[in-house]
């Protein structure tokens, strides 16, 4: 078991941090190449969306990032204290997007990418995505949910 | 994050060296539209060869640029798309909506020798 939390501003440059820190740290147990870099994506889809949407037109919102790694896989939360989620189900439906270049597939990969993603949010109090990813031998995700 | 652009045969080439997220998706879209807009009658492709990283973000540059000159009956290609950008383009569907080839390393091995 190993746990590691990090702790950054709002800022975009902080998600390439991010994604490559939980990577780093996923590598610690039995993921492929390719589960990786997944990870990498759904670690990028989440705090993007915390970066874009908890702060808007802020670079001084906290956003922490808490993982933890052990034989059976990894899991992340991704937490901020921003503006919150009104409709959390609205939110996750594939091309919901407040910004029309952004496509609303933040979601999707995070669905698509890990095992088990939880949203929990609070209107003016900021949100909190879990995920985890579970090691399997095939290396292969069930994608029966889409 | 780089980009180099040529222009040559009807065709803006433009090579994009870097991760394709939410901090270099504003300057990739910005340079992409101006060429768009510089060379009215080519189409766009765009050489992925050094990017391995591309989230939601990167893709939406890559699919508004599709859009805007699909609007204009102009069309848009990937090249050089490496395994893991190559993951995140077939769930999102662009596979089957622009041409997209992979990335053939400059000096491939073969049979384990170089």
């Amino acid at each position: 078991m190993n746990r590691v939390v990090l702790r950054f501003l709002s800022i975009a440059d902080n998600v390439g941090l991010a994604r490559i820190a939980v990577a780093a740290l996923a590598a610690q147990t039995n993921f492929s190449v390719n589960d990786l870099e997944e990870i990498k994506v759904a670690v990028s889809e989440a705090v993007s969306n915390a970066v874009v949407h908890a702060y808007p037109g802020r670079r001084d919102g906290w956003i922490e990032v808490a993982c933890a790694v052990n034989q059976e896989g990894l899991t992340v939360a991704v937490e901020d204290w921003g503006v919150g989620i009104e409709d959390i189900e609205r939110a996750r439906e594939p091309a919901y997007s407040r910004d029309p270049e952004r496509m609303g597939l933040g979601f999707v990969f995070m669905e698509s990418f890990m095992h088990d993603v939880q949203v929990e949010s609070t209107p003016g109090q900021g949100t909190r995505v879990r995920m985890q990813r579970l090691v399997t031998w095939s290396g292969e995700l069930s994608r029966d949910a889409q | 994050m780089t980009f180099v652009h040529t222009v040559q045969a009807g065709r803006i080439t433009v090579a994009v060296s870097g991760d394709l997220d939410l901090k270099t998706a504003a300057p990739l879209r910005e340079a992409l539209d101006g060429l768009i807009n510089r060379y009215p009658d080519r189409q766009l492709v765009l050489d992925l060869a050094e990017v391995d990283f591309v989230d939601s973000s990167g893709l939406g540059v890559i699919l508004g640029r599709y859009r805007k000159l699909s609007a204009s009956g102009r069309s848009m290609a990937l090249s050089g798309v490496k395994p893991p950008v190559w993951m995140v383009l077939e769930l999102a569907g662009v596979l089957s909506i622009m041409p997209v080839s992979e990335y053939l390393p400059r000096n491939p091995v073969r049979d384990g020798r170089a």
